[in-house]
């Protein structure tokens, strides 16, 4: 079967800056692929070499086997587009975005219609129709953006920081939404930033970093890669700390850490069950607990264990591959075309 | 909920390139849009309603006595001037408000949109042709007003001639917002541009009145051509060879622009 994205040694060089530095990707049909990175990590300007709307500086890259420098508008036949931004018109109605964009397709008037009253419905959208967008939500607008991108029911979707900015509620309103398409056979390729974001719908994810692929494998295969989560336990009476710390080691046989400013241990798991087993532990001993937390691997572990660097420890300046576009954009001669 | 189901590609039935038709079909509809966006921000009109109230009066009663030795007799020198200066600032709007709208996100939708170059570019410049034939229009009931006489079968086809014209031109702003980066940088250069233009062209004064070598360079100019158009149409009634040249060179434009802008719009960074 053919892959439905393609890409050996895909290369963007903005002057200075090598935003993509080789990437390899393959994501077959019906899966969906999720991109993992920190801002600045090459992931947009990737996703949007993909979707012909950057050039490919260097290496190849087909959609369905449809080259994508040579016949982009074929690809963009067979594409969707979900930016970080929403890409849809602030100044007209949810309605008439969605209308335009169906028309351009070459729906007719009536076929439009259907097909805007079709998707706002399935959004969610149907009340605020008739509003302009600078009177919605962020997550109302995303949800338009994606209801715009799915008009020609194109076989493959691009996702770009699809929750990035929404609030949980309305992040896993997103999140549903994704696994509808899903259900129904489109092939996704997202980014994020967020590994539970990933972990919770991608089949495989890539995480890179600096314009590379660093790994590259299903969530259970990266979690592994990373470590177990961490049991952390604040306890209700400071002088319970060196009992507290006997019993946990006692019971899971490895020694927990301390941090007696704030009674508070912590210790690693190898098994989620093994939370339970500390706790238990704790109550025999009679020692009391002011709260307890299971912390899961956060991508600033998985970036520690996989590049041995804290996504914080970096430099100031890298900032989101947006903006990396937008600056070397600004740095192009503007007379270019009428020389 | 409907259910939408994903078919897989059928590479045959891709297409390679977007046809004529469709190009036509989607300019309409991407003028549509822009219409859309008029009638619910009517300040856009602000500019071709008040501009023509303004200039028309002040250039009419201040340079009338000098120039040509009273307002009424300044009027036909004037008012065919006054109409290639406001269709010029005009169109150089429709360069600005594309630029702004570049800037949006949408443009990233039109861009990944299996959709013509050329109509995200060609849909606002025919939606200003109403902001031109308003413009045209002000103009005209203002110099009316103060005592102009045009003859009436030449005002129609003068009507025509500039807002043409407008449109045409608005081709040389259209390409510049294509590749120039930012709304106020596309604003200054425009300036630069458009001063030159009106001011070193027969519309305010008579090109026998200038040194030589500027002489030289206001009857070269394609906007003294348009006005002298406008001039033998609307003081004579006439259609005079003028008004070929002025469409031609109209046209010329448009030939040079229209590609440049495709180019500029379809440059991937």
């Amino acid at each position: 079967m053919t892959l439905a994205v393609h890409a050996t040694g895909l290369v963007k060089q903005f002057k200075d800056l090598r935003a993509v530095d080789g990437i390899d990707l393959q994501v077959h049909q019906g899966e969906v692929y999720g991109v993992l990175g920190p801002n600045g990590a090459g992931k947009t300007t990737m996703l949007r070499m993909l979707a012909t709307l950057l050039r490919i500086d260097e290496g190849e890259a087909q959609v369905f086997g449809v080259d994508v420098r040579r016949e982009p508008h074929q690809v963009r036949q067979l594409i969707g587009v979900t930016g970080q931004y929403a890409s849809v018109d602030e100044k007209l109605t949810a309605r008439e975005n969605l209308r335009l964009f169906a028309r351009i397709y070459g729906q007719s008037s009536k076929q439009a219609d259907r097909t805007a009253d079709d998707l706002l419905e399935r959004f969610g959208l149907t009340d605020a129709a008739t509003r302009t967008l600078e009177k919605f939500s962020g997550g109302m607008r995303r949800r338009l953006d994606l209801a715009s991108s799915l008009i020609a029911q194109p076989p493959l979707i691009f996702l770009d920081e699809p929750t990035t900015g929404l609030d949980p509620r309305t992040r896993g309103q997103m999140w549903d939404t994704i696994r509808d398409l899903v259900a129904q056979g489109s092939t996704i390729l997202l980014t994020t930033q967020y590994l539970d974001e990933a972990d919770q719908l991608a089949d495989r994810i890539a995480v890179i970093d600096r314009g590379r692929k660093v790994a590259e494998g299903t969530s259970g295969e990266l979690k592994a890669s990373v470590g177990s989560s961490t049991l952390s336990v604040q306890l209700s009476d400071p002088v319970d700390m060196d009992a507290a710390a006997r019993s946990v080691a006692q019971a899971l046989g490895r020694t927990a850490n301390r941090t007696p400013e704030s009674a508070r241990l912590t210790v690693p798991l190898n098994r989620p069950d093994e939370a339970a087993e500390a706790l238990i532990a704790l109550r025999r001993n009679d020692i009391s607990v002011a709260a307890v937390q299971v912390e899961q691997p956060t991508l600033d572990e998985v970036f520690l264990a996989l590049t041995g660097e804290h996504v914080s420890d970096r430099a100031e300046g890298e900032a989101d591959d947006d903006h990396d576009t937008r600056a070397a954009d600004e740095r192009l001669d503007p007379m270019e075309v009428t020389r | 909920m409907s259910v939408v189901t994903t078919t897989g590609p059928a590479a045959p039935a891709l297409k390679s390139h977007v046809s004529v038709l469709e190009t036509i079909r989607q300019s309409w509809l991407m003028a549509g849009r822009a219409l859309q966006k008029m009638r619910r921000n009517p300040e856009q009109f602000f500019d071709v309603l008040i501009q023509p109230l303004l200039f028309t009066p002040m250039f009419g009663y201040i340079f009338g006595g000098a120039i040509a030795g009273g307002t009424s007799k300044y009027l036909p020198l004037l008012v065919p001037g006054l109409l290639a200066q406001t269709a010029l600032t005009t169109c150089m709007g429709t360069g600005v408000t594309l630029r702004e709208d570049m800037e949006k996100g949408v443009f990233d939708r039109f861009r990944s949109l299996p959709m013509s170059r050329v109509a995200p570019l060609a849909g606002p410049a025919l939606a200003d042709v109403v902001r031109y034939v308003v413009a045209t229009v002000m103009t005209l009931a203002v110099g009316i007003a103060m005592g102009y006489r045009p003859d009436p079968f030449g005002l129609v086809l003068a009507t025509l001639l500039i807002v043409f014209t407008a449109w045409s031109l608005a081709w040389v702003f259209t390409a510049l917002a294509t590749v120039m980066k930012s709304a106020q940088g596309l604003q200054g250069v425009s300036m630069m541009i458009m001063f030159p233009l009106t001011f070193l062209s027969n519309a305010f004064v008579p090109a026998s009145s200038l040194p030589g070598w500027l002489e030289a360079f206001v009857n070269v100019n394609p906007v003294s051509h348009v006005v002298t158009a406008l001039r033998d149409l609307m003081n004579e009634g006439q259609v005079t060879g003028q008004v070929g040249w002025a469409v031609l060179a109209c046209l010329a434009v448009v030939a040079i622009f229209m590609p440049l802008a495709v180019k500029g719009y379809r440059r991937q960074v």
